[in-house]
């Protein structure tokens, strides 16, 4: 069993006692404990299942790379899923719970699909489910959903905070271990300045657990010396509980700060994301432990020897009384020694090597261990726990040669450098053959900006994993990143680290050599996602040959741990199957984050009211004040209509209208796009932008005006006044002034800069306000000033400045809903003292504001295209009847060349025309007009399609506008639009101007 | 998250301070084009590993587009340069020649 040793424990503070559940059972640990830490202590080694095989998983590991302990964290507002237990720090009233099990983690239904395994292959997902057809969605989607998932998504919203940091660095060391310790001292020296982060609470890394000495002092004192040093430097900054996320373009790189999560009563935000610009990044980011390949690895008790040496010197926690070990290489008798010190049995160590290890293995021998060489495991025996393992020689195919009992294994297949941070932003790779692993190459490192390189690995991150080689190369990367970030280095000896000969390791990819099918199926590579070596071979088998193409079939690496401890050992099995060197199959791509990141922390502070900003018109405070109920159009938000007391949005847009058409309404258009363009060519200019000729509009008049994109489709739309000989106003659509804006500039600066012309976006210095309805002119008239707006003043389509009362107005006479219409606009100051004055002036007409669905009802009464309803960015202005705004005298307009395209010129283009239901009806939004006949997908063939369709008040009755082929020729034509339901409804082609077709109304 | 430097205002511009605006150095054709230029212009672009020529903006701030050279593998950049041109400048192609002997994109090189 595992449990609570008298001894050891460096992390602990064993004064202090914690309490914390798991699956609702109280357990007991101390400050300094991880919650892997503790749970072991607790004999509660099984800490969840896998995730397709549902077998029961224990503790692999003791840091990020654990695959196995994940549990669902906290409840409620605080509740999160898949946090792995070796990586979270007990703290007192911890609750958690196990994940991917039903009913519970002792006994688990799901468990059958173990059962069933060989029916559940490599790509399985691929192969089953696929008949018959219905079966998919009543059988095989419902299971699939019960059991598939890690965790439970949380229900509740997040109740913590969370920021975003922005930082600028000389130099960036990630990892606090010996070797980071010496980058960061390096370039700190060098007048540097640093910042130095660690994703765990400790400095040093594993240099304590696996000991030694440096320049004569106990490597641990020689950490506590060097970080006293470091923390009275100004120009370096330290942060443990701090991981690098991700490394990215130009010195980019990415901090994922936990600032709370070991001490939930803390103040302050949960999370802290530093974004940061360094000139130069220093990767001390160590190395990671490989299992070994047999069979009943995934057993719980079978750990990481490396892990099973932390949690006793670390957390004074065994993993078992009888620890077999098993490995490739010399480290592994550092965990067999640490057990014997810590009075745990050791009843063999089973090194693979055919000679055997180093001066680690003589000592070994010497202190009575029993060492095996040549042989390995043919299999641990046990279920939910190791009972026992089978021994057999390496180099065989799995013979029994003894069985020995045991309640642990600890396994070693060598380590692998932790290139991850290296390989993101595209560092490359070498085949360190005596080490058997992928290490940083430092001649391609990733490059800047200026194309020299910003990355620099140090310590085991570069391949050397011996006390002495990584204090000396850690040292030598922070001279080499502060040089490269422009400060003068002077070599300085580095300390010098004990060092133990060590034997080479021999790789060992699979366990025995020649494990047979029956074995391979029960030799797990990726523990999370239930990836055997059987499957890897299988891929291979079926023509699997990428690395990158057996991963997404076989799963291999693709679960939270993103393949930490499985990818080495997977991709060495499939370069064994397609039998070719290890740097030929390659790696898959590495992808930040290191560690998944919370996606708080990614989110920041933005939430609520300051995840995007609000636009507000100067009128906005009025309309929230009067019960309008909004919609968002871009940034701003406008209002769809003002209902009053319970009256429901249709009603209150039924009587918007009404009122509008019947006496006098008011529109906020304060939001539509205005840019002025200005200069001696500006007429020209803008018969390039729109389809329309807009120089040969005379001072004083409007035109509505098109624009296309090259491509020749409809983009925006708007009322063009001619201001004098040089300028214009153009208008645009609420969302496109931005847009509108950066196209024009991107032709004057990039296509002809030569001509001259400026714009100006003034969109937000001016309220403009819609006066609308046959008792518009009245209420204006009323409010005085010198402005004569009468209809011979004042003529639809001209615009004039002046006095109306004691505003400094520009009226626009132009209409979108067929009324008589004045557009004002008032500097922006003046917008709000205008609204308030024509709500008075308008009082005896019982004046009131319609909102956007008032004003789209009214100009779909009117037969008014809309871009965005009409248009989908696939309508040319032909198809919408609109050849008139088509100037045919220009040579040259933006989409003219497009719209002379085959396609763009045939018959058979949808077309538009206006749509009547026999019944009344309004036809559903997005309908199709159904045609005879199916297509290749046994869908009926469509032969047109609504844009804009609504409950028309006016004509009390449903109309609509909508593409159809042959549009405005299929003029009497009973055709049939599609509903949700299944049915169709019957509707006659009309012309889409459904009210006051000859435009007397606007023009009086 | 590249940086780029923008040739306009000097400011050493953040990724999300620009907008990536496509190819650089397309030649437009109008409407006495024939149908394969128009096609060319409208739809083929460069798609290099290795030395590009881009239009970015500095969008979110002053506003003006302009020319970067960089190369999509390496990340470096070899200059940004005026959009008012119709070709990088001399300088910058002899800093990708030096880096790059033999480069060439579209008809420069």
């Amino acid at each position: 069993m595992s449990t609570r040793l008298t001894t050891g424990g460096r992390l602990l503070n064993k004064a202090k006692q914690v309490t914390f559940s798991f699956n609702g059972k109280q357990f007991t640990g101390f400050e300094g404990d991880t919650l892997a830490s503790a749970l072991l202590a607790n004999d509660q080694m099984m800490m969840g299942r896998s995730f397709k095989y549902h077998r029961p998983r224990g503790v692999v590991a003791s840091g990020a790379e654990e695959p196995n302990a994940l549990v669902n964290m906290g409840q409620g507002g605080k509740f999160e899923p898949n946090q792995r237990a070796t990586t979270t720090e007990l703290f007192d009233g911890l609750t958690c719970t196990s994940q991917n099990h039903w009913p519970s983690l002792e006994f688990d239904v799901g468990v059958v699909n173990n059962y069933v395994a060989r029916a559940l292959p490599a790509g399985f997902y691929y192969k089953t489910f696929m008949a018959p057809a219905a079966a998919w969605k009543h059988v095989f989607e419902p299971i699939v959903r019960h059991s598939a998932g890690l965790g439970k998504a949380p229900k509740d919203r997040d109740a913590d905070r969370y920021e975003h940091f922005y930082a600028f660095f000389d130099v960036v060391v990630v990892g606090g271990g010996v070797a980071g310790l010496m980058a960061a001292k390096a370039a700190g020296q060098a007048g540097a300045k640093v910042l130095l982060m660690e994703q765990t609470a400790h400095w040093g890394g594993r240099a304590p657990v696996d000991g030694g000495k440096v320049d004569g002092v106990k490597v641990d004192d020689f950490i506590d010396a060097t970080v006293a040093e470091l923390e009275a430097m100004d120009n370096v900054t330290l942060r443990n509980r701090m991981m690098g996320a991700g490394v990215y373009d130009h010195g980019y790189i990415l901090g994922y700060e936990r600032l709370t999560d070991h001490a939930p009563l803390l103040d302050g935000p949960r999370h802290r994301l530093w974004r940061i610009r360094a000139k130069q990044i220093v990767t001390a980011t160590g190395a990671i432990e490989r299992p070994l390949s047999f069979a009943g690895n995934d057993i719980p008790g079978v750990m990481l020897a490396s892990a099973m040496r932390d949690y006793i010197v670390n957390y004074g926690t065994s993993s078992g009384d009888r620890v077999v070990v098993v490995a490739n290489n010399d480290d592994a008798y550092r965990t067999a020694f640490t057990l014997k010190i810590h009075g745990l049995e050791v009843p063999v160590i089973l090194d693979a090597r055919p000679n055997g290890g180093g001066a680690l293995a003589d000592a070994a021998r010497e202190q009575g261990f029993r060492v095996e060489n040549g042989k390995g495991i043919a299999k641990v025996k046990g279920g939910k726990r190791v009972t026992g393992v089978a021994i057999c020689a390496q180099a065989g195919e799995g013979a029994v040669l003894e069985e020995i009992a045991c309640d642990a294994v600890a396994m070693s297949g060598g380590w692998s450098p932790v290139v991850h941070l290296w390989s993101h932003c595209g560092g490359k790779l070498i085949w360190d053959e005596a080490q058997a692993h992928f290490r940083p190459d430092p001649d391609r490192a990733p490059t800047s900006h200026d194309g020299n390189a910003f990355v620099v690995t140090a310590g085991s991150a570069s391949g050397p994993l011996k006390l002495g080689d990584v204090l000396v190369d850690g040292q030598k990367a922070g001279e080499v990143a502060a040089e490269a970030a422009g400060f003068a280095v002077t070599s300085a000896e580095a300390p010098k680290g004990e060092v133990h000969d060590e034997a080479p390791l021999v790789p060992c990819w699979m366990m025995p050599q020649g494990a047979g099918p029956k074995l391979r199926m029960k030799a797990w590579l990726d523990y999370q996602n239930d990836v055997k070596v059987s499957d890897v071979k299988l891929a291979a088998q079926e023509g699997y040959e990428s690395v990158e193409h057996t991963k997404r079939y076989t799963t291999l690496g693709m679960a939270t741990d993103q393949g930490k401890l499985s990818n080495i050992n997977g991709l060495a099995v499939l370069s064994d199957a397609l039998n070719q060197p290890i740097p030929a199959t390659g790696t898959t791509t590495f992808r930040p984050p290191y560690t998944p990141i919370s996606m708080g922390a990614i989110a920041g502070e933005a939430r609520d009211e300051v995840f995007q900003p609000l636009r507000r018109t100067t009128i906005h405070d009025w309309h929230e004040a009067n019960g309008a109920f909004f919609e968002p159009v871009g940034h701003w938000r406008r209002p769809y209509c003002f209902p009053r007391g319970r009256e429901s949005h249709a009603d209150a847009v039924k009587r918007e209208i009404n009122q509008t058409r019947e006496s006098v309404g008011l529109l906020d258009a304060s939001t539509l796009g205005k840019i002025i363009v200005k200069g001696p060519n500006a007429g020209k200019f803008l018969n390039m932008m729109y389809t329309n000729m807009m120089s040969t509009l005379k001072v004083g008049k409007c035109r509505y005006g098109l624009m296309c994109n090259e491509n020749g489709f409809l983009m925006d739309d708007g009322v063009v006044a001619r201001i004098d000989e040089d300028t214009f106003l153009c208008h645009t659509t609420t969302g496109g002034a931005e847009r509108i804006h950066g196209w024009m500039e991107d032709w004057l600066q990039c296509e002809w800069w030569d001509w001259q012309v400026y714009t100006a976006n003034v969109t937000e210095q001016y309220a403009q306000i819609a006066v609308v309805g046959p008792n518009a002119r009245k209420v204006i008239e009323k409010l005085g000033g010198e402005m004569d707006v009468s209809k011979e003043g004042l003529a639809f389509m001209e615009w004039k400045d002046g006095k109306i009362g004691d505003f400094d107005a520009r009226a626009y006479r132009i209409s979108f809903s067929g009324e008589l219409s004045y557009e004002i606009a008032v500097p922006a100051s003046q917008g709000r003292a205008f609204w308030d004055a024509l709500l008075e002036a308008g009082a005896e007409f019982n004046i009131m504001p319609y909102g956007t669905e008032a004003l789209h009802v009214m100009r779909a009464e009117k037969g008014f295209i809309m871009i965005g309803d009409e248009t989908d960015g696939t309508v040319i202005p032909q198809d919408l009847n609109m050849q008139w705004a088509i100037s045919k005298k220009k040579e040259d307009f933006l989409g003219k060349r497009a719209q002379m395209r085959d396609h763009m010129a045939s018959e058979d283009r949808w077309k538009l025309a206006g749509f009547e239901t026999e019944d009344g009806s309004v036809i559903p939004d997005g309908a199709y007009i159904v045609d005879h006949g199916t297509n290749a997908n046994g869908q009926r063939n469509t032969q047109g399609r609504v844009t804009s369709t609504y409950y028309s008040p006016t004509l009390d009755r449903g109309i609509a506008m909508g593409l159809i082929h042959g549009g405005m020729k299929r003029l009497g034509d009973v055709v049939e639009f599609n509903k949700v339901d299944g049915s169709t409804v019957k509707a006659k082609v009309v012309d889409p101007v459904f009210y006051d077709k000859d435009g007397e109304k606007q023009n009086v | 998250m590249l940086t780029l430097q923008c040739p306009y205002c000097g400011v050493w511009a953040e990724e999300t301070e620009l907008h990536a605006e496509g190819e650089a150095h397309l030649k437009r054709f109008g409407p006495d084009s024939d149908d394969a230029d128009f096609e060319s212009y409208l739809f083929m672009r460069e798609n290099p590993k290795g030395v590009h020529l881009e239009r970015w903006r500095h969008a979110s701030g002053c506003g003006k587009f302009f020319h970067a050279a960089r190369s999509t593998t390496t990340l470096e950049v070899f200059g940004t340069y005026s959009a008012q041109t119709l070709e990088p400048p001399q300088d910058i192609k002899d800093k990708i020649s030096a880096k790059i002997p033999n480069w060439s994109w579209r008809e420069f090189s």
